[in-house]
């Protein structure tokens, strides 16, 4: 479990294996802000692996989107199964991202 | 009959995945729930603890946070007690009015509500007591 950075072309793909959660996310955030760091602007971040967020795991997704569109960057979000979709349906942050169905969908055109 | 399971943790964040497992477990093997019961109560359960280590308790590491589960036959709830002075759950903004959907914080209190079939706070606003029904979940 965990998070595993990769590169495709200029883009940044963090897939999140397990559970994004108050435990671990400052592990998330400390990930992309390094490669933010680094220069690099374009993020997927990818949950076909991933059991569940909670509301900590939902806020730093938030603030690191944030982050990311002030250095004039994008983060986009992928593969969410059936029951983190509704997590995003009911915060309403469905509205606030740009959701793939996949990995590959989010990276065409980013 | 009841199934009762009491449990004390340190207040630290890093144990509250394992303590979630520990207790769906412990849950799962009462009998075989579906969707509401992996997704529902597993984070209506995750955020009640966050809340009470982060908020309640204050991120102090000499705290504790209690949690007492009972798994009826129709539903199962769970207590989580810290040992914070309490806070007014009625105070907490709708994270989802369009002035607040850009924050980063605010959303634990609104999923247990939106997740659980009931949510009530004791009266000095350190204990919460959440409940899911089961009525049918066999059969999701």
């Amino acid at each position: 479990m965990g998070f595993q950075v990769s590169k495709l072309g200029d883009v940044t793909v963090i897939d999140v294996e397990g559970q994004l959660i108050v435990g671990n996310r400052q592990e998330l955030k400390q990930k992309i802000l390094d490669e933010l760091e680094k220069g690099e602007r374009r993020f997927v971040v990818n949950f076909s692996d991933t059991g569940y967020i909670d509301s900590s795991g939902l806020g730093v997704l938030v603030s690191l989107s944030k982050k990311i569109r002030e250095q004039e960057g994008e983060l986009r979000l992928a593969s969410l199964n059936e029951d983190l979709r509704t997590l995003f349906e009911l915060t309403k942050l469905d509205t606030l991202f740009t959701i793939a169905d996949t990995r590959e969908e989010a990276l065409e055109g980013l | 009959m009841d199934q009762e399971l009491i449990l004390e943790l340190p207040n630290d964040i890093r144990s509250i995945e394992h303590a979630v497992d520990y207790v769906m477990r412990h849950c799962s093997t009462c009998c075989d729930y579906a969707r509401r019961f992996n997704l529902n109560f597993r984070v209506g359960l995750t955020e009640a603890l966050s809340n009470a280590m982060l908020y309640g308790n204050n991120s102090d590491p000499n705290k504790r946070v209690r949690i007492e589960v009972t798994v009826r036959v129709e539903e199962i709830a769970v207590r989580v007690t810290d040992q914070g002075e309490g806070f007014d759950p009625t105070t907490v903004p709708d994270p989802t009015l369009p002035g607040n959907i850009s924050k980063s914080g605010g959303r634990g209190i609104f999923l247990m509500k939106a997740l659980m079939d009931e949510v009530h706070f004791n009266e000095q606003g350190n204990s919460v007591t959440l409940v899911l029904r089961l009525e049918g979940e066999a059969d999701k």
